[in-house]
């Protein structure tokens, strides 16, 4: 069965829990997601930006020290850090950006965590002369303040938002606000595979771009489709990326991480699946860290990325049908995952993919030689240096 | 025939729209909800929309978010909220519409929600992240027990939309009046007559116009077209701006008053 359903359901998972404001233009662009998928002058101009301007394919490649070192299965990392704006985000940006100047939306707005997706929705809207504005929470202005002043360099607005806790859930509502207010010329491009439907659908289906290339590089280098795929879950775009064209390969394990910020037991983590429960947030049913009470409750990670209480309804319908496995990192060992890579390899990834890192030092211990592993790389690190050096400074660990 | 419904056939046999004001419940206490409950009946309120606070109110304006929050700070429970509900009712026969978003009436189990809103004296419900698409479960409950469901209706919606919602609705429909969130604005937006008209060409069900309409020449105006007017975000400022001053539920019942003069009576 193809998921979602014509209403954005994955079985109980997913729908559309938004203002009525909102539903035209949700049907509107339901409408035209399903004209240009069956379009193959969009695909062609897609794929054309994909190869010129965002530099695809990214390359697989098999970390030899990193393998060696963890002692087990080959290693491959699917390389999205080399992206152009140093992450996965940019493929849904322009996937997005391209709709909507077919529905001639004049204005872009998007919410942002760690500043990936704003800087790639800034770096699409400058590309195509669209003005752009960015709801980015207060705390993570100051955590990543490098993204914001490239934001702002790429003529986009950055917005920020001081309600709540003032992170990436503030500012998806802060965005939602904004398109209720202005839905007749602006397109809201949603980051991750979250929000109404079609959003999950749309931005599985830009990033599925991700895991299409994988399986054709593993054919070419291993002859064979990978046995495990690992991937860092915040929202879980680069995951579904890499995860849904393998989705009907039941022989093939797919392991989503998630951030266990200060551990589980202390209840300040972003672990919506792991350790959450059933709820809605921001137009979706999905998994949700709340209260008994069906208040939402503070996310807590190191990575600003992966600080959200909410996850994308079709990662909830893989838990809840056993397709994919989730576990999750602390802030702690997402650090090791973080130098673990620098040094054996000499790639800084993101604090989010070091969350994914840092989980291949419990899995491949169980892992054989013959075992294929993919680790989707999803962003590099250059924005989580500060941060990281600020930590081990004080800690005079560095 | 629902509590709601008596209301509308008393009103328009009396020739006029019906004043609904809006308060967050528990903000910053319920021991203030109450009393501002019993000034505003007491002033003309005609029904009484009680909000259930929600962390995440996306579609209210800055106003009611900081309403929210003070009354989530106090501790404010979908349980205290229904226990406090059925105190009140003891006293005042004043039809309540609950308005809440959808994640806390979910985990509190939707059934189990609906027969506790009922059981506690409420008339309706507004839930303003539920578009009917998903509303089958919560109409089953609430039609279960006499809950009146009320849908929302937005300048966007399209004739389909108002032909869907009005046959899920029950006692009214809240037609908002802009696109936007809630919050007091100085002018009504142009086009709600002609809107409202519009709706009115699709169904016969009372239409109620709310967000933005928070002085009395607004109220004037939209009752010239409207079954009833909606006023939340100004009243909540006014709460806002006096709290903890014990004079606070008697400037509520005199805004109500003024409010509720200002409504025209059509013959």
């Amino acid at each position: 069965m193809r998921l979602p359903d014509t209403r954005g359901h994955f079985q109980e998972f997913g729908g559309r829990f938004v203002p009525e404001t909102l539903m035209p233009a949700l049907n509107e662009l339901t409408r035209e997601f399903d004209r240009v998928r069956q379009d193959p002058a969009f695909e062609e101009e897609f794929n054309a930006y994909l190869r010129d301007y965002v530099g695809r394919p990214t390359a697989l490649y098999l970390a030899e020290r990193l393998t060696k070192r963890l002692g087990g299965a080959r290693i491959y990392l699917k390389r999205e850090d080399l992206n152009h704006t140093g992450a996965h985000k940019i493929n849904n940006a322009i996937g997005q950006i391209l709709m909507a100047r077919r529905m001639g939306k004049k204005r872009i707005i998007a919410e942002t965590g760690a500043g990936q997706h704003g800087v790639a929705t800034a770096t699409a809207a400058a590309m195509f002369g669209l003005a752009c504005e960015i709801f980015m929470g207060e705390e993570d202005i100051e955590r990543q303040a490098l993204n914001v002043f490239r934001m702002r360099l790429l003529g986009a607005t950055v917005t920020p938002v001081s309600s709540g806790t003032k992170t990436l859930k503030d500012a998806c509502n802060e965005a939602i606000r904004d398109w209720v207010t202005q839905v007749a010329d602006t397109h809201y491009i949603i980051g991750s595979v979250v929000g109404p439907h079609p959003y999950p659908m749309l931005v599985r289906d830009f990033q599925s771009v991700i895991g299409r290339e994988t399986r054709e590089q593993m054919l070419a280098a291993e002859g064979r489709a990978p046995d495990i795929l690992v991937a860092c879950v915040g929202g879980g775009s680069n995951a579904i990326g890499l995860f849904h064209p393998f989705v009907e390969d039941a022989a093939v394990r797919m392991i989503g991480v998630e951030a266990a910020g200060f551990g589980l037991e202390t209840g300040q983590h972003a672990a919506s699946i792991t350790a959450g429960e059933k709820g809605v947030l921001h137009g979706s049913l999905s998994y949700l860290l709340q209260s008994e009470d069906g208040q939402v409750t503070p996310a807590h990670s190191i990575s600003a990325g992966l600080d959200y209480p909410g996850v994308g309804p079709e990662h909830a319908f893989y838990h809840a049908s056993g397709r994919a496995e989730y576990v999750s990192v602390t802030d702690e060992e997402a650090l090791e995952g973080f130098k673990l890579l620098s040094q054996t390899e000499g790639i800084i990834p993101a604090l989010e993919s070091a969350h994914a890192i840092a989980y291949l030092t419990k899995l491949i211990p169980h892992t054989g030689t013959d075992d294929v592993v993919v680790l989707n790389l999803s962003g590099r690190g250059d924005k989580d240096v500060n941060q990281v050096a600020d930590i081990l400074k004080k800690r005079g660990s560095f | 025939m629902s509590r709601i419904d008596d209301v509308f056939l008393r009103l328009r046999q009396e020739g006029r729209a019906a004043l609904m004001p809006f308060v967050t419940a528990g903000d910053p206490s319920l021991d203030l909800t109450g009393r501002c409950l019993v000034e505003m009946a007491e002033n003309g309120a005609d029904l009484i929309e009680l909000g259930m606070p929600f962390s995440d109110p996306l579609a209210d304006g800055p106003t009611i978010q900081r309403a929210s929050q003070r009354a989530l700070a106090g501790g404010i429970t979908v349980k205290g909220i229904l226990g406090f509900l059925r105190e009140f009712r003891r006293n005042v026969a004043v039809p309540v519409v609950l308005m809440g978003y959808y994640n806390p009436i979910y985990r509190h189990g939707v059934a189990r929600f609906a027969e506790g809103a009922r059981e506690a004296g409420a008339d309706g419900l507004i839930v303003p992240d539920l578009p009917p698409e998903e509303a089958d479960g919560l109409i089953e409950a609430a039609r279960a027990v006499d809950l009146d469901t009320v849908f929302l209706l937005a300048p966007t919606s399209t004739p389909e939309r108002v032909r869907r919602v009005s046959e899920v609705s029950r006692g009214f429909i809240y037609y908002v009046s802009l696109a936007g969130v809630t919050g007091a604005r100085g002018e009504l937006p142009a086009g709600v007559e002609a809107a409202v008209q519009g709706v009115r060409q699709i169904t016969n069900q009372p239409v109620c116009v709310g967000f933005g309409i928070s002085s009395p020449e607004q109220v004037r105006a939209v009752s010239r077209f409207a079954d009833g007017v909606i006023v939340g975000s100004a009243l909540v400022g006014l709460m806002e701006e006096r709290l903890g001053d014990p004079e606070c539920p008697r400037q509520v019942g005199a805004f109500i008053r003024s409010l509720r003069a200002a409504i025209i009576h059509k013959h």
